[in-house]
This record gives C-alpha cells, structure tokens and sequence, in this order.
C-alpha cells in the first residue's frame, strides 16, 4: 500500500475479488483465452447459466474445471499442464488450428497477467530483462497480438509499491498497443486513444490516490 | 501392399544422420514420443537441431540428449522450467536457443508442410523476437516475416494406426503432431495401438498416412498426473 493511500479507509480487491470483477464483464457467448497466474481465477466467478467457452492454446475449446484427484485423465492438460476435464460441447485440435483461432482473431477475449501495462496499449509481460538467462514467451505474443481483445489482470503496483501502470514499458514488449482495459486490484482502467480511464475503483480509493500510485496521467472515464 | 509398420524402435530411427533437423512432437510430456526419443538417444545421431515446445518439462529423456552433448540447437517457445542440463550448455555458450512464439512455430512448421516458404505474422512486431526480420505493411496493420521450418525427421506419438499410416491421437495429446507429421522428410510414429487397415473411421483419422514413413507400435506409459 501506498503512502498516499488511507488504510483505514481504503479496501482493495483481493484476488478472487479482482477475478470476479473482470468476470462480470464478460458476457455469455464469448471464447476466452486466460493466461497464467491471477486470469486462472476467473472461471470460478462465471454465473452459473451463463455459457463462456474457454480456450487452451495447446488444443482446447471447452475447458473445464479441474477434476477430483481420482477422475484424472492425464492426457487432458491446459497450457500450464495441469490436468483439466472438457465440459459438454468440447472440441480437441492440434496446435496449428489453435494459433489459427488465436491469430486470427476468432477469441473474443484473452486475459493475461502483466508487469507493466502502457498508456498507448503495450505490454510487458514475459521477460524482465534484455539478457533473461534462458528465455522463455510460450504463447503469449501470440495472444496479444492476435485476440479481438486483451485485457490485463494484475496487480496496480509491485510489491514495492513501484507502478506497473506506466507511461511507457521498461520492460521488453510482448507487444505494442493492444490492451484494451487493465483491471488490478485498486481499478478498472481503460486504454483509450485519450489514454487511461478510470471506470471504477476499489472502496475506498480516489482518482487522486489511485494517480500517486501509476505512472501516466489518469482521467475518469465519462 | 504398403505397410510402414517396423518392428523395433531401433528399426524405426535407422538411418537418421548427424546434423538432422527433429521435429519432437508433445506439449510438455503428454504426446512426446518417449519411447522414441530414447531411441534416438540409442541410435546415436549428433548435431541435432531439436524442435520442440518445451525443453525437456515432465520427462528425462529430452534433457539426457542435452547432456550427451548430441543437440547443437533447440527451437522453442517456452523452454522453462529448464533442465538443468539445458541450461548448464546454454550458459557455456555450448547449445544454441532459438526462441519462437508458440503459434509462429505452429505456423512455419505447417508452411513447410504445405509449400508455403514465408508468410507475414502480427505476433511479435515490435518486440525484441522480430528484430532482423523483414516487417511489412498490409491494409495498415504490420507484420512481420516467418520462414517456413523444414525438418528432416518428426518423431510423432499417436493413439491409433493402421498399416498405411493414418493416426488418430488422445485427448491434447494431439498438439503439435498433426502438424509436425506433416512438416518433415522422414517421419516416425510410435502408437499405443495399432489397428488393421479399415478400422479408422475415416471421418475421425486426423493424419492421413501419406505423410508417414514408419509406424511402430509401443505399448507406452499414460502421462503422469499434473
């Protein structure tokens, strides 16, 4: 938390709060792809109804949950290779149809976690040096460049309070202006052609509290 | 009458050659020919330019060809977590990484396999893994330049075959086969069962054996579980 931020006032989102936040917004009949990490979280939040199809890059549409420890079937992985089960309506494909569908641009959605999000839409998010000793980016420039939309779960600032929303990337791109929204744990954000707008804020925190933590200038959306 | 089953591992990576390019098929472990790869650590070909999603993740046998010094390159997306004999070579400078996004080695994989030499990709433009390549406007978006990726061996790990070399495969144990099968001079099936001809629903078989040479049946371990 930050200096300028008022604890006794402020809530922010907590993890399954942000993931829930950001499933909110998508609506039935959309094809996500989620990333690593915090993106995970979202499928948990999905009204019960409510018909998402979700992709894995390594040949899966119709993702399910992960199954109980005695209903394995290990041939079934998602994109960080945990086991996972198809629900009803799934398909299986072989990777060059998958980035197909990726490329393009037939996902409505991919959410992705971020080191840094940019005003003019880059993103950082798979390597944080120019020299990483064994580098690795899986798929994830695929996913940003080709999805109708990205979106960015993360974290409003490092966990030494350094802001992750920045006027410009100092990390290496996984690729130029193409986030649409970032929501973290203090905000949603728009990446608009204006630059960031505040669509809304956790309890608690104000435009001026929330711009003494980011690194580009903020506006409220409206 | 054609028939591409061998007998014998050892019969089905005869005759690959030092310095070949080897498409591996797998995401992680599950669909990565093991059976083979331990046979192509048998057989005994050095130089080899290895392609493959991942650096060895969930088996031995990948990061055991690393250490017998036998790979001069890796072609990968996302060669983490690393193996330790991996990453020993490529911090002496000893093993080369080529480092591709995951879809662009989908992609050249399948150009070389269809005839295509090149193609223009959006992924990775403006990022360090375009620098060097050509880039090119097209109704005003940018992209950049991916030479198709030919290959002189795959090593595919398949659920069903038949004689003539069509495949069928399980669950995303599919991945990058399909295409891989495609994409390569010489390429070498390992089954968990293999069937007579005729009983592949032709409907279901998702690679056609015209792009087989040698099918062997291997009575291969599940994936363990993750």
């Amino acid at each position: 938390m930050t200096a300028s931020v008022t604890e006794d006032v402020v809530k922010p989102w907590g993890r399954q709060e942000m993931a829930a936040r950001l499933a909110r917004d998508i609506p039935e009949g959309w094809y996500v792809n989620l990333g690593l990490g915090l993106p995970t979280l979202i499928p948990d939040h999905i009204p019960a109804g409510r018909e998402v199809v979700f992709h894995s890059e390594n040949g899966v549409l119709g993702m399910g949950p992960v199954p109980p420890k005695d209903q394995v079937d290990t041939w079934l992985v998602n994109a960080t290779k945990q086991n996972i089960t198809l629900v009803k309506g799934a398909s299986l494909f072989h990777h060059a149809d998958s980035f197909g569908m990726i490329r393009g641009g037939h996902l409505d959605l991919c959410v992705l976690g971020a080191y840094e999000v940019a005003e003019n839409g880059d993103i950082a998010n798979w390597a944080t040096s120019q020299n990483d000793a064994v580098p690795a980016v899986g798929g994830a420039m695929d996913l940003s460049a080709g999805s109708k939309r990205l979106w960015v779960l993360m974290e409003h600032t490092t966990k030494d309070g350094l802001p992750r929303i920045v006027s410009r990337c100092a990390y290496p791109l996984t690729a130029a202006c193409v986030v649409k929204r970032v929501y973290t744990n203090l905000a949603v954000i728009d990446v608009t052609e204006r630059g960031f707008e505040v669509l809304d804020m956790a309890p608690g925190v104000t435009l001026e509290s929330l711009q003494a933590c980011t690194d580009a200038k903020l506006r409220m959306a409206g | 009458m054609i028939d591409k089953r061998v007998a014998s591992i050892a019969e089905a990576l005869a005759g690959v050659k030092d310095g070949s390019v080897v498409l591996l098929g797998g995401f992680g472990v599950v669909g990565q020919p093991q059976e083979l790869l331990e046979g192509l650590i048998a057989q005994g070909a050095r130089d080899l330019t290895i392609v493959s999603n991942n650096a060895g993740f969930g088996s031995p046998m990948l990061p055991k060809l690393f250490g017998l010094g036998r790979v001069a390159k890796l072609v990968c997306s996302f060669p983490r977590p690393t193996p330790p004999a991996f990453e020993e070579l490529f911090k002496a400078g000893k093993i080369a990484l080529e480092l591709v996004p995951q879809g662009t080695i989908a992609e050249r994989i399948r150009a070389a396999a269809v005839g295509v030499p090149a193609f223009y990709t959006p992924t990775a433009v403006g990022t360090r893994l375009a620098e060097g390549k050509e880039i090119r406007e097209f109704d005003g978006r940018t992209y950049v330049m991916e030479r198709a990726l030919h290959a002189d061996v795959a090593l595919i790990q398949a659920w069903r075959a038949d004689r003539w070399g069509n495949l069928t495969y399980r669950g995303t144990g599919r991945n990058f086969n399909p295409v891989m099968a495609m994409a390569a001079k010489l390429t070498i099936v390992q089954t968990r069962h293999m069937v007579e001809l005729g009983e592949l629903d032709p409907e279901s078989i998702v690679t056609p054996g015209i792009f087989v040479n040698r099918v062997v049946h291997v009575e291969s371990a599940d994936p363990p579980p993750a």
